[in-house]
């Protein structure tokens, strides 16, 4: 199978065999072509070249009406349910069952929904709305709709993304008891842990080709190896923290959005100089407004933001920055970057009106150019030209610009939100290593990330938010499980005392969080339900 | 810190975060004070008089006399009462359905009416008000009827304007030539949906932003009849502009119900169909195969294309559907009422049925009474100016936009717009 975007390759003749109740991992990094491959097969983009066989039959899809008919089934990395639908006329949406004149049978449809859900445990209300349901509840229902339509094959995309620790091992289960039923799946990650855990072969692509074939017994940093194609190392090496005065506090921080939602509810934590403090969380809790707010973009309701004795609040985002706020934001191309601007201006733009840069009322581009090119260097950024737009280069040399612009000054407090989002491995080693850098230079950093690996590998506390609130700050040494129960709200003494007997292998860890979980998970599925959202 | 000390210091305080909602009160304590003593204690003596017999009943119900007054001083003081009610609510955060604000208005324009009827010794004919009311609101429903079906798709439709005019003209002039008001019904619909295949073919074909091809559309349409009226039209009025007029057809039994009756059932055959269109748009929309596609389209479009449901067939459809539906509003305006063709007749009615769609929040029951409110309210300027009040005539009939610009920008609440609107799918 082949796919072209304009000149840009993105699947070059792929060949994939699915064997029937399978689990085959297709492993690689973001922009590998994993997920066009699968829109190609569920009939969402047409294909440039090859065919596709089903019980070595040619079939042609002109839509994803067609690969449904044909038994297969996707589901997406971003949901595709409608917010304001029921969970049955979500699962009707295209396969109406009606009654005279068109209208809906609705008891048929939630009658569908309370079979498949009830046959593999799903506990799914047939009534309730999608936007109220919680990120994994959605993703049953969308596993639900696909296995209404007889599914034989199922393509599951990313699915763990915006999952749990916790969440991701029921995902896990339902998979295998997918798998006892005869159904196929394709499951789509770049997560080394989950494929090892869950797949019978495993395929890696990189850059729209298959490098090979993996077995799932190889170690994680083979995978990683045959998914970048040079030797990784996973860990990042860094020394224990030095750490000074805690020059950074907040107080007593409270967010309401406007819709009058308590997006961060009473936060108070400290940063030190020279300390990483990793916020982890699920998408949604709050850890976005918190740095927001902490910038300036947000003003807090209650609340104190001190750094080195002065408040913050009130006080414009430029002059947080003149503070010395280095700030990168969680949404690199919207927030970022500006796509149409040139690099070296990239690199200015919140300096672009001070010496050396600026001139009474002129820019001066001698030394825009020269200083840019001196961050090139500095930060590897593999480009053309400084005065190429910046939208030219790839995800990580982007990131490495804005680092190169949040670093490149003297700070007082570091914060970046999602740094290594969607960066290939090379380039999030070298974005840990500036950040572990920037802390042995004495600067206090908060990292927000939802991924567990970053924060293991930069944190030297972790705050764990939940609902808006802070539920704990832990060590490092704290377990990926009781991380992962904190995440879902259980306090953190709760926590790390329902996990202190389990063993540190890491696959077994799966395994007792999953056991030891339910409860929490209970209670967190009805209030995350508007945060995740 | 542990998290307990957290968790116990929140949940007091987020509580106390959330400000009392103050608009309505502040609304409601002004209007009450503004008709307890404006309209009751100096109000004008003398009294007033609400006719609810028109000739012909089928039993007479005698006039309704009070004495402007104490009609003043006994709403205001009920008025009052419910301000204060509003406030005390306000402050525990207590949220009244949408009776409160309903009851609260109709208590307010009866003492309204009881005031401006007394001094002169007025007659206030409440059926023909109510009549006028909904003669005033047809066309408006028909536009919110377009809208809604067309931005539920995904399509905004300023257009509805130019709708309304071109399904005015072609009724007019198709009833004209053939000298029947029914023929100009059959030709209505075709004229709003030819101006929606303009819409939707550079909306959806060519991605153009569809509030700018809306506006461009309105203006062609007031053009283009415009120019066919002063060349043709007037040429020969009597072969192509004849008024032709809809017959009442009342309905037996019904239309002998006093007051109501008389407004509801004693219709033209139009009126009968928007009462079908709204009743099977509230059941369609929400309760079929049809809505619900048309609803997932223009909420998530991707979503609907996943499943195999055509976006853009679906959108071009419901969108010259919705023409069609706004061409008969149109209609209304010649062969509904029995006049003529005459320049730019629907004068900004589309953009008032815009905003009884957004003020009924996109739906069909919603938009119906958002456009009677609009109809009223411009009934109630034209009976006041023809008893005679001390309002300047000016003002009354500002009356009608006062009360769309209030109720959309003030009243609407959170609303949600179909998520997709006015978003091409580009695949």
């Amino acid at each position: 199978m082949t796919k072209v975007f304009g000149s840009f390759v993105a699947n070059d003749h792929i060949d994939l065999t699915i064997e029937p109740g399978e689990i085959h991992a297709l492993l690689g990094e973001n922009g590998a072509g994993k997920s066009t491959m699968m829109n190609v097969l569920y009939g969402l983009y047409d294909a440039d070249g090859g065919e596709i066989l089903i019980d070595d039959e040619p079939v042609k899809f002109a839509g994803p009406g067609d690969a449904v008919a044909a038994g297969i089934g996707m589901v997406h990395q971003h949901f595709m349910l409608v917010p304001v639908f029921t969970v049955a006329e979500s699962v009707a949406l295209g396969y109406e069952p009606t009654k005279n004149l068109g209208l809906l049978d609705i008891k048929e449809a939630r009658k569908r929904v309370i079979e498949i859900s009830s046959r593999f445990n799903f506990n799914i209300d047939p009534d309730a709305l999608i936007e109220d349901l919680p990120v994994g509840a959605q993703q049953r229902v969308e596993i639900i709709k696909a296995l209404s339509r007889d599914a034989e094959i199922l393509i599951l995309d990313e699915p763990t993304a915006v999952l749990t620790p916790q969440e991701t091992d029921e995902l896990i289960s339902i998979m295998r008891q997918l798998k006892e039923q005869g159904t196929s799946i394709v499951f789509i990650t770049h997560k080394l842990r989950e494929v090892r855990a869950i797949a019978d072969s495993i395929t890696v692509i990189r850059r729209g080709k298959i490098v090979g074939e993996a077995s799932p017994d190889s170690t994680e940093t083979e995978l990683a190896s045959q998914m970048v194609g040079r030797a990784v190392s996973l860990t990042t090496e860094k020394d224990d923290a030095d750490s000074g005065d805690a020059t950074f506090q907040v107080r007593g921080l409270t967010v309401v959005d406007k819709a009058e939602n308590v997006v961060v509810d009473d936060v108070s934590f400290d940063v030190r100089r020279g300390e990483i403090l990793a916020v982890a969380g699920v998408q949604g809790n709050g850890q976005t407004e918190l740095a927001e707010t902490i910038i300036g973009l947000t003003e807090p309701r209650l609340g104190t933001i001190t750094l080195d004795g002065k408040d913050l609040v009130g006080e414009s985002v430029k002059d947080r920055l003149g503070a010395g706020i280095g700030f990168v934001p969680e949404d690199r191309s919207t927030d970022g970057i500006i796509a149409e601007f040139a690099i070296r201006e990239n690199m200015i733009l919140d300096v672009y009106d001070r010496q050396p840069y600026a001139k009474g009322l002129n820019l001066r581009p001698k030394v825009i150019t020269a200083e840019a090119k001196k961050k090139v260097d500095e930060f590897d950024i593999r480009l053309g030209s400084v005065v190429d737009p910046i939208s030219t280069l790839s995800g990580g040399n982007q990131q490495k610009v804005v680092l190169s612009r949040e670093l490149g000054r003297e700070l007082r407090l570091f914060i970046a939100s999602q740094p290594t989002r969607g960066l290939d491995v090379g380039s999030i080693e070298f974005v840990h290593k500036r950040v572990i850098a920037e802390r042995d230079a004495g600067t206090p950093c908060i990292i927000v990330s939802t991924e567990l690996d970053e924060v293991y590998g930069l944190a030297d506390r972790i705050a764990v938010m939940y609902s808006g609130r802070i539920v704990g700050i832990v060590g490092p040494e704290t377990s990926r499980e009781a991380l992962g129960l904190m995440m879902a709200g259980v306090p953190a003494d709760e926590a790390l005392a329902a996990t202190a007997d389990s063993t540190t292998d890491a696959t077994e860890k799966t395994q007792s969080a999953a056991t030891a979980a339910p409860a929490a998970d209970d209670d967190s599925a009805t209030t995350s339900a508007e945060e995740t959202e | 810190m542990t998290a307990q000390t957290v968790e116990n210091t929140s949940s007091t305080q987020v509580k106390a975060l959330a400000p009392i909602a103050w608009k309505f009160p502040i609304v409601y304590s002004i209007l009450a004070l503004v008709s307890f003593v404006f309209f009751g204690l100096i109000g004008r003596d003398g009294e007033t008089t609400f006719r609810v017999a028109t000739g012909g009943d089928f039993f007479a119900i005698p006039d309704f006399v009070v004495s402007s007054t104490a009609a003043g001083l006994t709403l205001g003081i009920l008025l009052v009462v419910m301000a204060a009610a509003s406030i005390y609510l306000g402050v525990k955060r207590i949220s009244v359905g949408s009776w409160f604000p309903m009851l609260f208005g109709v208590l307010f324009v009866i003492s309204f009416l009881a005031w401006a009827g007394g001094g002169s010794g007025g007659v206030i004919p409440l059926t023909t008000l109510l009549a006028g009311a909904l003669a005033l609101s047809v066309p408006l429903i028909f536009g919110a009827m377009c809208g809604l079906v067309g931005e539920r798709s995904g399509i905004i439709n300023i257009a509805i304007e130019g709708q309304l005019l071109a399904g005015a003209f072609l009724a007019a002039v198709v009833a004209s030539v053939v000298k029947n008001p029914y023929a100009g019904l059959l030709a209505a619909p075709i004229a709003g949906a030819l101006v929606a295949v303009i819409l939707t073919f550079f909306a959806v074909k060519y991605w153009v932003n569809q509030i700018i091809i809306g506006v461009v559309l309105n203006v062609l349409v007031v053009g283009l009849t415009s120019f066919l009226y002063s060349t043709v039209l007037t040429e020969d009025p009597a072969l192509w502009n004849a008024r032709q007029k809809l017959p009442n057809l009342p309905i037996p039994l019904l239309s002998d119900i006093p007051v109501l009756g008389r407004v509801l059932f004693d219709q033209n055959i139009l009126v009968y169909i928007m009462y079908v269109v709204v009743i099977a748009l509230q059941i369609f929309v929400f309760r079929s195969k049809w809505g619900l596609r048309m609803r997932a389209v223009g909420e998530h479009p991707k979503a609907a294309d996943t499943v195999g449901i055509k976006v853009n067939f679906t959108r071009v459809r419901n969108t010259l559907m919705a023409g069609a539906i706004a061409g008969l509003g149109g209609a209304f305006f010649t062969v509904g009422s029995g006049l003529a063709f005459g320049k730019e007749m629907s004068a900004g009615q589309g953009y008032i049925a815009l905003a009884a769609m957004i003020l009924g929040k996109w739906n069909p029951k919603g938009a119906l009474l958002a456009a009677l409110l609009f109809g009223f309210s411009k009934s109630l300027g034209n009976t006041l100016q023809s008893i005679g009040t001390p309002v300047a005539n000016e003002l009354l009939l500002m009356l009608p936009y006062i009360v769309t610009v209030f109720a959309v920008a003030g009243f609407v609440g959170r609303v949600r717009p179909p998520a997709a609107e006015g978003v091409p799918y580009v695949k």
